[in-house]
């Protein structure tokens, strides 16, 4: 697959000396969806709006479909559609002329059969004619959506599209980003959670503090993120773990109250049962189990971690 | 350049002036009328003549001035401020247009806008007075001059001002101040001599001089010096947006 969009050691610092970006070289390629995870200020929207040509980079480049985003910015904006983060929306306009004015800011000519299409696509065309503060949350979402999709982009960036969705709006969207890229449109955006990108990414990217700290195929990403942990608490404390149930995966809690057991999720045997039965075995007597996933921040704090070393 | 995103940003400019169609045209026509009412028939009627003129027809090229100016300035200012307090300005930035584009879209708006209400104000005017017109076509170009000036003047206010209060503070301890000093209602011949000299200092002066000259072919300067007065203005409005361009001033992070 080519790449569509390239970065390369792109920087952004802004007037008060603040780094958002500290030098992020990445390839999008055509046709993919990469999910762009990251806990709030490690900079996901700043290489989002420098991408898009709202912010201007302090240093780096920046091309979409071979076009420079600063010298040739007229070819290589009219490739992208960006679905911003907050819902900015004329509260007074109605539906179908907000999205209209979005596909003729573009350049492209009027052309209402594209408009309905998409209207269509996102479920918005029996509210074409509603005022933008007649319709519910979701639905502004989707006409950030439709204006952004307007004048058929070749590369869309969602800025956390899910945030503060429920749920079965965030299975809808889902639905709607694997239509997109069936029809060809490269999908890039960014969020807060890993169920998110697990079920419609391609590759995942992790930034943290302005750095991009890996890009992997997804199912890569999913093993190492899938590690979760067991937690036998015991009812008397122990001094050490009894020779019988030693193993790397299993350590002893500080206070010796507890067993801690890591553990792939992905793997076919967890090793759960075997561990248990070997705990009554050894005449210990629990008090309460309980199951840990490795949250997002560990994750984080894992990769800088690892990073540093 | 982007036309069809100049076509754009204008269309959409003015479907909110005709959305918003009481407020933006009955507005002006109701304080107009007002001001025939006070000043033309209670006033007026007590002054005989200004310059050989009627008072009440002596008053019509300042009202529309005023009306004109104020709503340039304020269509324009609000045209673009209103995207960057509601957030949408994001999508100018995105989107393949130079800010050249973005001037033209909504100064075009904004000058059209208070052009239409110049027009519906001379129309008032005629139920109130007699008015000929001495030079329609001197008219002409002074009024579109004068929109298209102060409707610049308006975009950079509107990118400049960080709140409402500042959208509102120019106009109204600068821009009124001057329209109304500026002879809208008197002839500067009929001032004192040093208030003379300073009114000479005000640029309204010279606009609306001008165009006095162009209904009835008297005026307070030279109509040369009003036709330069206004171009020196626009110029000076067109310099500070090419700077903004330049700088990406209050625009871009």
């Amino acid at each position: 697959m080519s790449n569509i969009v390239s970065i390369r050691d792109l920087k952004k610092s802004y007037q008060d000396g603040f780094e958002a970006l500290k030098g992020v070289t990445l390839d999008i390629k055509a046709g993919e969806i990469l999910a762009l995870l990251g806990p709030n200020g490690a900079g996901k929207t700043t290489l989002i709006s420098t991408i898009c040509g709202i912010t201007t980079p302090s240093a780096g480049s920046i091309s979409v479909g071979g076009h420079d985003i600063v010298t040739d910015y007229r070819a290589a904006r009219s490739m992208i559609g960006l679905v911003p983060q907050e819902i900015n929306l004329e509260p007074f306009e109605k539906v179908i002329n907000t999205v209209r004015f979005s596909r003729g800011l573009f350049g492209a000519r009027r052309d209402d059969a594209v408009i309905e299409k998409v209207l269509r696509q996102l479920s918005l065309w029996d509210k074409k004619d509603a005022q933008i503060r007649e319709l519910s949350g979701g639905m502004k979402r989707r006409v950030l959506i439709a204006k952004a999709l307007a004048h058929d982009p070749r590369v869309l960036f969602l800025d956390e599209p899910t945030a503060g969705v429920d749920v079965e709006l965030r299975k809808s969207m889902w639905e709607v980003v694997a239509g997109l890229k069936a029809d060809g449109v490269t999908i890039i955006l960014t969020t807060h959670y890993i169920e998110e990108a697990e079920a419609i990414a391609d590759r995942v990217g992790v930034i943290a503090s302005g750095e991009l700290m890996l890009v992997e195929e997804k199912a890569t990403l999913m093993q190492r993120m899938g590690q979760k942990q067991l937690e036998v608490q015991l009812t008397a404390p122990i001094s050490d773990i009894p020779a019988g149930l030693r193993s790397d995966a299993l350590s002893l809690s500080a206070d010796g109250s507890a067993l801690i057991y890591s553990y792939d999720t992905n793997s076919e045997r967890t090793g759960i049962t075997a561990l248990l039965s070997k705990v009554s075995q050894e005449g210990l007597v629990l008090r309460d189990v309980v199951t840990r996933q490795s949250s997002l921040e560990d994750i984080f704090v894992t990769l800088v971690q690892e990073d540093v070393s | 350049m982007n036309l069809t995103a100049i076509r754009s940003i204008y269309i959409f400019e003015m479907a909110r002036f005709f959305r918003t169609i009481s407020q933006s045209f009955l507005a002006p026509v109701l304080s107009t009328s007002l001001y025939f009412v006070v000043f033309g028939a209670a006033i007026g009627s007590r002054i005989d003549e200004v310059e050989g003129v009627s008072y009440g027809a002596f008053i019509v090229p300042g009202l529309i001035m005023l009306t004109v100016i104020t709503q340039a300035i304020s269509n324009a200012s609000f045209g673009i401020y209103f995207p960057k307090f509601i957030g949408t300005f994001f999508e100018l930035l995105a989107a393949p247009i130079s800010f050249i584009e973005i001037v033209i879209g909504y100064v075009g708006a904004a000058a059209t806008k208070s052009l239409i209400i110049g027009v519906i104000i001379l129309l008032t005017s005629f139920f109130f007075v007699d008015i000929t017109i001495a030079h329609p076509f001197a008219m002409v170009v002074f009024l579109v001059l004068t929109t298209i000036s102060f409707s610049l003047m308006g975009f950079i206010l509107g990118i400049w001002a960080g709140n409402f209060e500042q959208l509102q503070i120019v106009p109204l301890l600068v821009v009124t101040p001057l329209v109304f000093l500026g002879g809208s209602f008197y002839s500067i011949s009929m001032l004192p001599p040093i208030w003379q000299t300073i009114s000479m200092f005000n640029p309204v002066v010279y606009l609306i001089s001008g165009f006095r000259w162009a209904f009835f072919d008297t005026a307070d300067v030279p109509i040369v010096t009003s036709l330069i007065a206004i171009l020196l203005f626009t110029g000076g409005c067109l310099t500070v947006i090419w700077w903004i361009f330049r700088t990406g001033w209050r625009i871009r992070k």
